[in-house]
Order: structure tokens, then sequence, then C-alpha cells
């Protein structure tokens, strides 16, 4: 089933890592199995923000054996990105097994990202100047307590919980999935792909990466497919309603803009609140009066409907 | 085995055991024209309720249960007034209310929302999620705000009734009453119906009253297109006069009347059924 939500301030910045997880909150019980945030704070000037893991919460049931090698991988990756001139300016060990880097890089960071996640176990979740990307197993309370999130302010994010349905319950399998290699650019899904092999592996020919086998994923790979070939974000979204096959509602988020695609059976629900300077949108109303519980009008977006805000 | 009869004949018996033949009566079933009805208002369980006393629930700290519970014990002590404050698009608020009564909820309601209704008045203040008013027998519902999807599915009677605009799928599987909406409707509204009537002011998605089987839809606006087997019909007196009574009933008469609506019904080109009755079925099973 899963519960979608987003949320976007215009001209001003909130306590965004709380109300989304107010928000994801009162979805829980639409997908208890993981919880994921993308927030957008303030963009670092120069500087970017990486989230990486470095194992999944199942290794590191598997005993002690499991800490050396997680501290061999993350002196491995400080080592690439010390191969790559990127300067680590902050770091953060958040969990055992994830971290928060703040690092200075003047080039290209795809290449440096594809060859620290040669490191066997290691995935980076995201990376850019505003956006932190958060995921892990529980509901929203713990997931966010976790990380520290509640303090967080920024302009805009999109969250998820999850109900596994088609592919496994950890931690690479969770959303909100990162458009690698395009900085700041977050996807969140509910439903099912269909067509899901047949782009995944039109996706593959073309050099994309998978990091799991969650359909969802293919989402955030198309997004990036169709962001290298320079289509605008909206007109990605109307694309995908053609393209790609099964039931969905999917939001995404970049440093600026966030928006949603419906298909065409609208078989997906979304509650769509808008006003000047606020815009929620949840898979439920609930999620979406965790935030704003005086009365408000919230409307039902239609079969193929596509929407963009900025921030 | 209480209530078997002391008499043992034949026919006794048979009844006794269910086997009976005889038309069931009662306002759940749907009897057109029958002078007994005014004998069927209410279940004879149903508890007795008094419109003029009212009273309030706060649901804010509430589980829908507590909330649906309370409903309840509120009807078991004569109140027939009842309003919910803060019901803050909680899921399945007012389901299963099997008598007369006034609900009326100050705010959003989220899925399900007093669905598997037989009776009450019903005024929401505000939004409802998905299938709103499922299965309703008889009863009213107005909606002030917009409705999700699959509003008023498997409808069975009562009037249903959304001031703003619904989603996809209105009406779906309806086998009686009246879906009327104030906006707009999705896609695919109409799916499968059976029976019943369904007005939407505004304007309607693609594939209207696909693989209906039966029933009317008027739609005051644009049709983006019809599904299979839906075809338009020419707008009669008598339809004329039925919308005009409804829509003025719930206010929504259009300023410019109804001569503009287009009436949707079933083309019957799907209809494959055979003639027979049960029994000669059962000779060439």
């Amino acid at each position: 089933m899963c519960g979608i939500a987003g949320l976007i301030h215009r001209g001003k910045s909130s306590n965004v890592g709380s109300e989304m997880t107010s928000m994801l909150q009162a979805l829980k019980h639409r997908g208890p199995d993981s919880t994921g945030f993308a927030v957008y704070g303030a963009p670092t000037e120069g500087d970017y923000i990486m989230r990486i893991k470095v194992a999944e919460q199942e290794d590191m049931a598997k005993g002690h054996g499991i800490l050396a090698v997680v501290d061999g991988r993350i002196a491995a990756v400080e080592a690439r990105l010390a191969e790559h001139d990127a300067k680590v300016k902050a770091k953060d060990k958040v969990r055992p097994y994830a971290l928060r880097y703040i690092i200075g890089h003047g080039g290209d960071t795809e290449e440096m990202v594809r060859y620290i996640e040669e490191i066997e176990g290691v995935e980076i979740l995201s990376m850019g100047s505003g956006l932190e990307l958060i995921k892990d197993l529980g509901d929203a309370a713990v997931v966010s307590g976790n990380y520290g999130l509640g303090s967080f302010q920024g302009t805009h994010a999109i969250g998820h919980t999850r109900m596994a349905t088609e592919s496994d319950v950890d931690i690479r399998s969770a959303h909100p999935y990162w458009a690698f290699p395009y900085n700041d650019v977050s996807v969140v899904h509910n439903g099912q792909i269909t067509n899901y092999w047949i782009m995944r592996r039109e996706m593959e020919r073309k050099g994309h990466r998978f990091m799991s086998n969650c359909d969802s994923e293919l989402l955030a790979v198309y997004t990036a497919d169709n962001l290298s070939n320079n289509v605008s974000l909206e007109d990605s979204l109307r694309r995908s309603i053609e393209e790609i096959d099964g039931v969905f509602t999917y939001l995404v988020a970049t440093k600026d803009q966030l928006g949603f695609a419906k298909d065409t059976m609208a078989a997906k629900p979304l509650v769509l609140y808008e006003s000047d300077d606020l815009i929620a949108l949840a898979s439920e109303e609930v999620s979406i009066r965790a935030i704003l519980p005086h009365e408000i009008d919230t409307t039902d977006p239609y079969d193929e409907e596509v929407r963009v805000w900025q921030a | 085995m209480a209530g078997l009869s002391q008499d043992d004949s034949q026919d006794n018996r048979a009844r006794d055991l269910g086997m009976t033949t005889e038309q069931l009566s009662g306002r759940t079933q749907q009897v057109f024209f029958e002078p007994e009805e005014g004998e069927n208002f209410t279940y004879p369980w149903a508890p007795d309720v008094d419109f003029n006393k009212r009273t309030e629930i706060d649901a804010d700290e509430l589980t829908t249960a507590e909330v649906n519970a309370q409903i309840h014990a509120l009807m078991g002590q004569g109140y027939g007034t009842i309003v919910i404050k803060n019901p803050r698009g909680k899921h399945g608020l007012g389901v299963g209310i099997l008598s007369r009564l006034n609900l009326i909820f100050e705010g959003s309601l989220g899925y399900f929302a007093v669905g598997l209704i037989d009776g009450p008045n019903v005024r929401i203040n505000g939004r409802v999620g998905w299938s709103c008013g499922e299965n309703m027998m008889s009863g009213t519902i107005m909606i002030e705000k917009n409705a999700g999807s699959t509003f008023g599915a498997a409808l069975r009677g009562g009037d249903l009734v959304c001031r703003g605009s619904v989603g996809s799928r209105t009406g779906i599987d309806m086998k009686g009453g009246s879906v009327i909406v104030g906006g707009d409707t999705g896609a695919l509204s109409g799916f499968m119906m059976q029976r019943g009537r369904m007005v939407v002011c505004g304007n309607a998605g693609k594939n209207l009253g696909d693989s209906m089987y039966d029933g009317t839809i008027y739609i005051g606006g644009s049709i983006q297109s019809l599904g299979v087997d839906a075809v338009e019909s020419p707008l009669t007196d008598l339809d004329r006069a039925w919308l005009t009574r409804k829509l003025t009933l719930f206010g929504l008469l259009p300023e410019k009347g109804v001569d503009h609506f287009t009436k949707i019904v079933a083309g019957k080109q799907l209809w494959n059924y055979d003639h027979l009755e049960p029994n000669e079925k059962k000779l060439i099973l």
C-alpha cells in the first residue's frame, strides 16, 4: 500500500523535519516496514552533503565481527574521497551503519560516487547541496528520532512509509530514492510498476545504476535519464505516464521544486492542499491534518494529472 | 431453536428451515411502488431516537472504533441529533448506522465515511476521502466540500450529495439510489453501474459509464470520453422534471436550468443473458 507525503513552503523555510515526521507518522498504517525522508535545507555554497550507508541493519545483527568490517568500509570511503580531492569538512556517524559527510569538492561528483560505491556494502543515499536523504527500518518517529530530524529547518520535503510488496524489507529497498547522479533530486512512489524489467534493462543499457530490486527505484533512474536529456521535471513527469506501466502516484523533489504524477487509472490516492505559502500533499488527508489541524479545503487530483511547484 | 412454530404442518416446517419462496419484505430490499412501505420505516430493534435531543462528541482524542461505539451508545439513550467535532480526516467514521438519526460532522473525514448505513441523514461540513457512502441502503448524505474516489460505490438507495468535485470511479457498481455532484467527476465514473441515477453538474472524465448494465447518468458539462457500451440518449420531460426536483431539493439547480444535461444510458450491447428460469437452467446444467 505505502504512504507518501510531500510539502513545500513558498518563499520561507520552516521546521520541515518535524512536519514531515508528523505527516508520515499519521500514515504509519499504510506501511510499517520502513520510513524515509528527503528534506531540503538551505543550500551549502560550494560544499556537498553526502548521506551514506555502509551496511544493512540485518548485517549489523550478525555479531561483533561486522564492526571491524564497517570500520574498514568507512576508511575505504574516506580514502576514495581523498583520492578525488574531496575534502571532508564534517563527519557524523549518525548510526553505526549510516554516516553524514560534508565535503568540499570542485569537480564532477558522478565519477567519485561510482568509485565509492564499488566498495562492498556501501551505498550513497544522496549527494547534494540542500538534500539530506534519510531512510531506515521502523516508523517515522523512530527513524526521525534516531537521525535527529526533529530540528531540521528547510523549505520542502518528501517522505514515504513503506509496505514492501515488490522487494525485501531493508534500507536499500526503502524510499526515497536519489536520482543518481543528479544532485538534490529524490523520488517517492506508491504503487507497482509492471514493465519494470523491460524499462530497467533499457536503463541499464544506457549505463544507469540500480542499487536494489525495488520497482520504485526505476522512477528515480527514469527521472535522472530524462534530466540528462535536458527534459524538464514537468515534462519528465508527463512522459512517465505514457511510458511507465502499472499503478503509481509518485512525488519528485529537486533543490527548489516539488512535483507529482498520477497514472492513467488514478488507482493510487493523493490528497492535495494548496495555499499561497504552503502546499501539502499526501496519500491520505489524516497526514495533512497532522500539520494543519484547522479546517482546510483539499482536493483529489485526477488521473494523468501532473503538477510542479517552485519553492 | 427458539421461535420454531408449534404447528407441524409441511408449510411451517419448510418456512422454519428457510426454504420458503414468499417475497421478502423490508426496507433494505428494492421494492418499487410498494404500498406497504410506510410500515417498513424502521428495523424492529432500532433505537427510538428523538431528533430534538442533541449531543456532541469530540473525536479528537478518540479512535474510530470509540467514536462509532459512542454514536451507537448515544442512539441507545435516545439522542437523535449527534454532532461529531474534530473528525480530522479519520477513516470509517459513522459506519453501520441502521436507524433514523441526524448525524453532523464538523470537519473532514477519511476513507469509507458513513458506509453501510440504512436511514440516517448525514451532513459533513468538510471533505471526505475514498468510498464515502459505500453500500448505503437509504438516507441522505450531504458533503459540503470535495470527495475522493469511488464515491458511492455499490450504492443501493438514498441520496448521496457532494457540493464540490469528486474523484475517479464515482458510483462504481451502484445498484440504486442517486449520486449527485455539484462539481466535476473523474475517470471511469459509473463503471459497471447496475441501477440508480448519477447527476454531475460539472464535467466528467474519460470512460464515463464504462460497461454499465443499466441506470442513468446525467452530465451537465463536458464528457472527456464515453466508456464501452455507454450511449447518449435524449433527455425526456420525465428526466427534466426529476432533475429539477432533485437538484432544487439540494440547492444545486444550475441557473440555466437542466436542459443542457446530457443523458447517458447503457447501450445494452454487452447484455448476453439467457432467458431461462433458474429451474430451467438446472435442467441444462
